[in-house]
């Protein structure tokens, strides 16, 4: 099982990035790729593993870069960079739940997040255009790297 | 000179609470100046902008106040607003708000007892480190949080945030089979919340009692979640509205959070020590017996141990939400009908922390005019403050950092909900 993870609140401005992605790619994806949109309560996030053969996650950074700038990383070797993925209030962020993740073995055994750097988080806001442009870009890029990797599954 | 003879120990953002808070002590000559527990989350503007709003609005809206016990919120503002229009929620209708209610302790005790309380015993920094070594803990902390977890999505409506509750009852009752799909995530729930207990019992403990007034509400024959009067260990026994005759909140300049003080003066705690000191017998017999074989006290007075405690509620919870599924039977209505009149209404629940008193003002349209919320927090704010000098001075000999880590396990002792305890500092501007 494929599994597409878009984590945001949607009513943070860019934080809804990862979710815009995951909607995007909802009718897009072949069927048998699961798409979720999580709000990335981390215990919770790690639930959506279970079963996955490899898991994409999408979720806004705040590093500092261009508004829009994409990141990629593979999870399933190494842990993400420290402090780059917005932690929550509760000082626990989705790096803390792949780790966790990991320490437990329910880890899939392929991870890739993608981060998108956002600029705007307040309460209520739209996205930003710069993050809106780049969550299109992303949802295309993703929806051929995931039709990739799913034909040799199927 | 070989001693300093100032240092201030701080920690500019506390790991493991709910929220955004620091802490500063100041040791001046070898004794405690300052303590504080500064809580510098954004201020919150609930109570102000409930006003306007309607009264059926108000557990909907304060439920935002917290991701953690949203049902808490709820409880407190229903209950406040049946009480003021003169109508009792009770039979299974009162069962599925009680059995939302044991959820909302599962998923929170759950969550501190394992995740932020436990790897200060065991020597972590964090649960993901203690993870590592110890697999079974955080994986057992999350079966009893998924099984809280069900109950919020099959009563509550969903998992966080749930929508199920209104004033007057629910918005639509669960039938009979979808509690039944409950049973088994819970029974083993059950056996973890028993190992919990054990677990956290086997820990070591600083030796080390506080004397503070314990309060919690109390109802013959039921351990205190949903409704009672206000009891302490000190003899206070009162109905929810005569709440502010008998606490006070003050402004402090260092924090957002107001602090609630005895009136007349005097900490006081409330949460899982004063619950278990005040109603250890109407624990279910299953969280009483093994309360009893890890040698608990009643009243268990070492802040330490609270998570010992905090266990043994998870074991209750657990046990009276079987106890609830197995009793259910489907009412003939979700709700009964409520018409607004104008007066005050006050409600008092146990949150997973302690005591959330609500007040509200309403006029004869259903209109809020005022409204006021304590949460536990802002309640133990005193003590935790107080405790954490206790814990400095009989530890000075200790190096800064094994210090600094002491007095951060000691407010976790409290289990503070720093988002909820919130409030803003009032302005006063003098023109000459």
């Amino acid at each position: 099982m494929l599994r597409l993870i878009g984590v945001g609140n949607r009513w943070r401005g860019d934080d809804a990035a990862g979710l815009v992605v995951a909607a995007r790619l909802r009718a897009r994806l072949p069927r048998g790729i699961d798409v979720i949109e999580h709000r990335g309560e981390p215990i919770d996030l790690i639930e959506t593993f279970e079963g996955a053969q490899a898991a994409w996650l999408v979720d806004a950074v705040c590093s500092g870069a261009q508004p829009g700038t994409l990141y990629r990383f593979d999870a399933g070797e190494r842990r993400l960079p420290a402090g780059l993925f917005r932690v929550s209030t509760h000082r626990f962020g989705l790096a803390d739940a792949l780790e966790l993740a990991r320490a437990l073995g329910r880890l899939p055994p392929r991870v890739v997040v993608y981060g998108i750097e956002g600029s705007r988080f307040a309460p209520g806001g739209p996205l930003s255009p710069a993050v809106a442009a780049a969550a299109e870009r992303l949802a295309g890029a993703l929806s051929t790297e995931l039709a990739a990797a799913f034909a040799p599954v199927r | 000179m070989t001693e300093r003879r100032t240092k201030t120990i701080k920690t500019d953002v506390l790991a493991r609470v709910e929220g955004e808070g620091a802490m500063r002590v100041r040791i001046e000559s070898g004794r405690v100046t300052e303590v504080q527990l500064k809580i510098y989350e954004p201020p919150r503007f609930f109570e102000a902008f409930l006003r306007g709003r309607d009264f059926t609005e108000a557990l909907d809206i304060t439920s935002r106040i917290c991701g953690i016990c949203p049902i808490a919120y709820q409880m407190s503002a229903v209950t406040a607003m049946e009480s003021l229009c003169g109508v009792e929620v009770g039979g299974q209708l009162r069962a599925l708000r009680r059995l939302l209610y044991c959820g909302e302790w599962i998923e929170s005790h759950a969550l501190h007892v394992f995740m932020l309380h436990a790897p200060d015993f065991l020597g972590f920094e964090s649960a993901v480190a203690m993870a590592r070594d110890h697999p079974t803990i955080v994986t057992d902390a999350l079966a009893l949080k998924k099984a809280g977890n069900e109950i919020m999505r099959v009563v509550g409506g969903r998992e966080v945030h749930p929508i199920n509750l209104r004033v007057g009852g629910v918005y639509r009752a669960p039938r009979k089979a979808e509690l039944a799909t409950l049973v088994e995530g819970l029974e083993r729930a059950r056996e973890i919340a028993l190992g919990a207990v054990r677990l956290t019992a086997s820990f070591d403990f600083p030796d080390y009692d506080q004397e503070f007034e314990l309060v919690a509400l109390a109802q013959p024959g039921e351990y205190p979640i949903d409704r009672g009067r206000i009891i302490s260990s000190a003899g206070l026994d009162i109905a929810p509205p005569e709440y502010e005759s008998q606490f006070v909140e003050q402004h402090v300049p260092w924090s957002h959070a107001l602090h609630s003080q005895r009136a007349g003066g005097g900490s006081y705690l409330v949460g899982p020590l004063a619950r278990f000191a005040t109603s250890f017998a109407a624990l279910t017999p299953l969280a009483r017996e093994v309360a009893v074989e890890v040698g608990l006290r009643t009243p268990e007075r070492n802040p330490f141990r609270s998570i010992v405690v905090r266990s043994v509620e998870l074991v209750h919870a657990v046990d009276e939400a079987l106890e609830l599924i197995a009793a259910y039977e489907e009412p003939d209505a979700p709700a009964i009908e409520v018409t607004p009149r104008a007066g005050v209404g006050h409600g008092a629940t146990e949150a997973p922390r302690g005591l959330l008193y609500h007040r509200y003002e309403i006029d004869a349209d259903g209109t809020i005019l005022a409204a006021n919320i304590v949460p536990p927090t802002s309640q133990n704010q005193v003590a935790i403050e107080a405790d954490l000098r206790g814990v400095v001075e009989r530890s000075l000999e200790l190096p800064d950092e094994q210090l600094s880590r002491l007095c951060e396990q000691t407010i976790r002792n409290y289990d503070p909900c720093i988002s909820c305890a919130t409030h803003f500092l009032k302005l006063e501007i003098e023109r000459c």
